[in-house]
């Protein structure tokens, strides 16, 4: 047990007790948190996880005394070291938070202010509140930065945001949360918006910060395998309820709760691949820039068997999203061609025939912005069928319907806005959408990595069926490896624009593996407390 | 908790499903929803339109009618007295609403049509033809519009049809900033992506896809350009060079009776005339604003913290 001038570790630092949080929507107040309990003790990781909506970064933020704007903290107490929060009035709230209480957010980006420098931003918190002086907190910050393994943290501290990279961001942003030394951090998913590759070393930073200063922290999450590598326990929360609380080795290999069973048995799906030598697509040796820019694509080559699925798998900036988009003719390539049906498409977008658009549909990552918030999902999914089919009046009415149930969604959906729908609705209309024009090919961007785990395998499922059904094809570009796992025949990893392998699931994912897809699936968090020592153990 | 509740379906995950309503429906208890001053805004709005429309049955006489009498007293047979030249101030009040508001909607509408499809041409074309489009009205931005404005009725001459016109393209600069702005940010939604992948031609997506979604601020915009088109039809036509006599219209009655107000200590009621069409413009300008600020606020997701 260390002890410091903040007290000893073990001592319990924040007790919420019965906390009811209401929240204002369709002109009345709902319950979001419907009594929960909540123990923190200082040093120790306490891990949040749940569907979005479950009320976990509402709860995170009550353990502050804060509710969001529309939101009340109705009744429960909320104990912080001997100090009753809910209570309290907002100006002696304020002269905890940043000091304190700290919080980090999900996007550092939208955190930080672009004008102004990063040290300045990390040391405003304290110096402002009057613990320390600028030069004190100056070199507080530089060590931070230092702990935080952030390259040159002498100064990186005085450059803007713009000019680091997302992760690195999102390391600063946890080394102004820790500048004034707080006794608790609200981390509410950090690392969510990170690649895989880049999300292990911020999680080995933020672990190691944690532990050094012995803080508490509270870590929202809906990644099950990253929770296990950060808390010392979990709660699993759904609807504003507790459904389990146990200690992380515990939890992970004897849930009770079913529906903690369930979200355990996500990870679950396999597709078993088959090989195919009838090609639908063949991208072949495609080079592509945006602009007279720098060239993003470098003699990309892949194929895409008939009714089969091929994965492109790589971080941000590997070339996966540029690669869709000289297929759907977006961006012409610079060189190379694009072969469909064995004939080459025309470059560019504006030279297809409606029935080579037809053939190839496309579902985006966000759902939200894929669809016109101002038309009804049967104008959504309609339009291609009276567009590239021609179907007018009851015809087409009956086509939605059937397209609806296709999608496991019914009639009641017909004249309902995107607004009105849910996460996974929403996405399943855009998969209706795609599947009105009738295609033989359908590029799905990412389409599940914005959705809840079980909305995902309910997706995932979907996506199945159909192509057993259909036979269509898809090219699935995503950065998760299990929903890879999940839906591939085959795989091709890309790396900074070129494409490091293709080939079949089940060989890509056997060793011998090339330097960057080793690193790559290494980097993918397991459902193992001790993964993240491990590799970070191996890659020294 | 049973095994049940956990199996997933799609169509159930919405837990409360709210009734199917049409958009008339849905309108409806918007309007009951709308405050105070909407309604009130709403109420002026319509009874200034139902005597602009009614003018001809709602006015006792002529809006040209000539009495013998200049510059009678209110009451009597003329409610609001004459003229300098004998004609009815409140008939003419009430053509005026019908000729002023009817001239300055018109400009409005078309300075819209104008600007609003210019705007989103340059919006999704966005090479050279934007950079014209936008330096050209860069350059009518920069001279000052009632001069501008001015300069022009006096190359054209002041018809009601060049009035129209004039006002209306100089205006349309202001919708063309505007419309342009907020459809840079539309026309990089991922559904605009998806309809020119279908195929669809400019005109739909301009149509379907961009224009639904920038009606809000447009719609605002309307109000606040339709009040300063009634101004500067009003301050032109008190200059002299816009409405010419004897169509009756506001802003040059108010110029006409104007020197009334130095007359107020012998006849109070007599000096309020020119205050009348200057009130009548005014109570207008607020209520149009009132129903745009509601339409804005409720339509742009801004809500009173509660």
């Amino acid at each position: 047990m260390s002890t410091d001038d903040r007290g000893t570790k073990g001592d319990i630092l924040l007790e919420m007790k019965d906390i009811v949080i209401d929240g204002f929507s369709d002109e009345r107040w709902h319950e979001i948190i419907k009594g929960v309990d909540l123990t923190l003790r200082r040093g120790e990781v306490l891990g949040l996880i749940g569907e979005s909506g479950a009320g976990k970064s509402t709860l995170g933020l009550a353990a502050m005394g804060f509710a969001r704007p529309g939101c009340r903290l109705t009744s429960g107490t909320i104990n912080f070291d001997g100090m009753e929060l809910r209570t309290m009035p907002e100006k002696e709230k304020q002269g905890l938070w940043g000091t304190r209480l700290a919080y980090v957010a999900q996007s550092a980006a939208a955190a930080f202010n672009p004008a102004h420098k990063l040290i300045d931003q990390t040391i405003e918190a304290s110096v402002r509140h009057g613990l320390t002086t600028e030069e004190e907190a100056t070199q507080t910050a530089i060590e931070l930065y230092r702990a935080m393994q952030l390259p040159d943290p002498e100064n990186i501290g005085f450059r803007y945001p713009h000019q680091v990279s997302g992760g690195q961001l999102q390391r600063a942003m946890t080394a102004m949360a820790m500048a004034s030394k707080p006794d608790l951090i609200i981390f509410d998913e950090p690392t969510t918006a990170l690649d895989v590759t880049t999300q292990v070393q911020v999680l080995a930073s933020m672990r190691d910060a944690v532990e050094q200063f012995n803080t508490a922290a509270i870590y929202i999450t809906h990644d099950l395998a990253v929770v296990a590598q950060m808390a010392d326990r979990i709660k699993v929360l759904r609807y504003g309820e507790e459904m389990e609380e146990a200690e992380t080795r515990k939890m992970l290999s004897a849930p009770e709760n079913p529906y903690t069973k369930s979200l355990w048995s996500v990870r679950s799906i396999y597709k078993e691949p088959e090989a195919s030598e009838d090609h639908i697509l063949e991208i072949k040796g495609v080079d592509a820039a945006y602009g007279k820019g720098v060239k993003v694509l470098h003699d990309v080559s892949i194929s895409v068997p008939r009714g089969k699925t091929v994965a492109i798998v790589g971080e941000s900036g590997s070339g996966k999203s540029t690669t869709a988009r000289v297929v759907t003719g977006l961006l012409p390539p610079s060189k190379g061609e694009v072969m469909f049906n064995g004939e080459a498409l025309p470059a560019e977008l504006k030279n297809r025939t409606k029935e080579q658009l037809r053939r190839m549909q496309m579902i985006y990552q966000m759902a939200d912005t894929a669809m016109n918030p101002k038309q009804t999902v049967a104008e959504i999914i309609g339009r291609p069928l009276e567009f590239y089919l021609g179907l007018k009046g009851a015809a087409k009415e009956r086509k939605i319907v059937d397209l609806l149930e296709m999608i496991e969604l019914d009639e009641s959906f017909y004249d309902r806005l995107p607004s009105e729908l849910s996460g996974g609705q929403k996405q399943r209309v855009c998969i209706a959408r795609a599947l009105a024009a009738d295609p033989e090919l359908i590029i799905c961007d990412e389409v599940t990595s914005a959705l809840d785990q079980i909305v995902q395998e309910g997706i995932l499922k979907l996506l199945l069926k159909l192509q057993k059904e259909l036979g269509v094809s898809y090219i699935f570009i995503t950065h998760d490896i299990a929903t890879v796992q999940a839906i591939s025949d085959e795989i091709v990893v890309m790396f900074q624009g070129e494409v490091v392998e293709q080939g079949l699931k089940t060989e890509i994912m056997t060793p011998p593996h090339p330097d960057y897809t080793a690193l790559l699936l290494s980097s993918v968090p397991e459902m193992d407390p001790d993964w993240l020592t491990n590799l970070l153990k191996e890659q020294a | 908790m049973s095994e049940e509740e956990q199996t997933y379906s799609a169509s159930g995950e919405v837990g409360q499903v709210r009734q199917r309503r049409t958009r008339v429906q849905r309108s409806i208890i918007e309007l009951k929803k709308a405050p105070p001053t909407a309604l009130f805004g709403m109420v002026v709005v319509l009874i200034y339109a139902f005597v602009a429309i009614f003018a001809p049955l709602v006015a006792p006489y002529g809006e040209a009618e000539i009495f013998a009498q200049p510059y009678a007293p209110w009451g009597g047979e003329h409610r609001f007295g004459t003229d300098q030249i004998g004609r009815d101030i409140y008939s003419r009040l009430i053509y005026g609403a019908r000729n002023t508001i009817g001239i300055a909607l018109m400009t409005t509408f078309l300075s819209f049509a104008i600007g609003g499809s210019l705007g989103l041409i340059a919006a999704i074309n966005q090479s050279w033809l934007d950079q014209f489009l936008s330096r050209f009205v860069d350059v009518l931005m920069a001279i000052p519009s009632l001069i501008f404005a001015l300069m022009l009725l006096s190359i054209f001459g002041s018809s009601t049809w060049g009035l129209i016109l004039i006002i209306a393209v100089l205006d349309s600069t202001r919708v063309f900033r505007l419309t342009r702005a907020v459809s840079l940010g539309v026309v990089v939604m991922e559904y605009v992506e998806a309809a020119h992948l279908r195929g669809e031609k400019i005109g739909w997506v301009m149509r379907k896809e961009i224009l639904p979604n920038i009606m809000p601020p447009l719609v605002a915009e309307f109000g606040l350009r339709f009040s300063f088109v009634f101004l500067a039809i009003a301050a032109l036509s008190f200059l002299g060079v816009g409405i010419q006599p004897p169509t009756a219209d506001w802003g040059s009655m108010v110029r006409d009776n104007a020197s009334l107000i130095q007359f107020a200590q012998y006849d109070f009621k007599g000096a309020i005339t020119p205050l009348l069409p200057a009130g009548a413009i005014a109570l207008l300008t607020v209520a149009v604003n009132f129903v745009v600020d509601w339409f804005l606020h409720k339509t742009s997701g801004l809500r009173d913290e509660h």
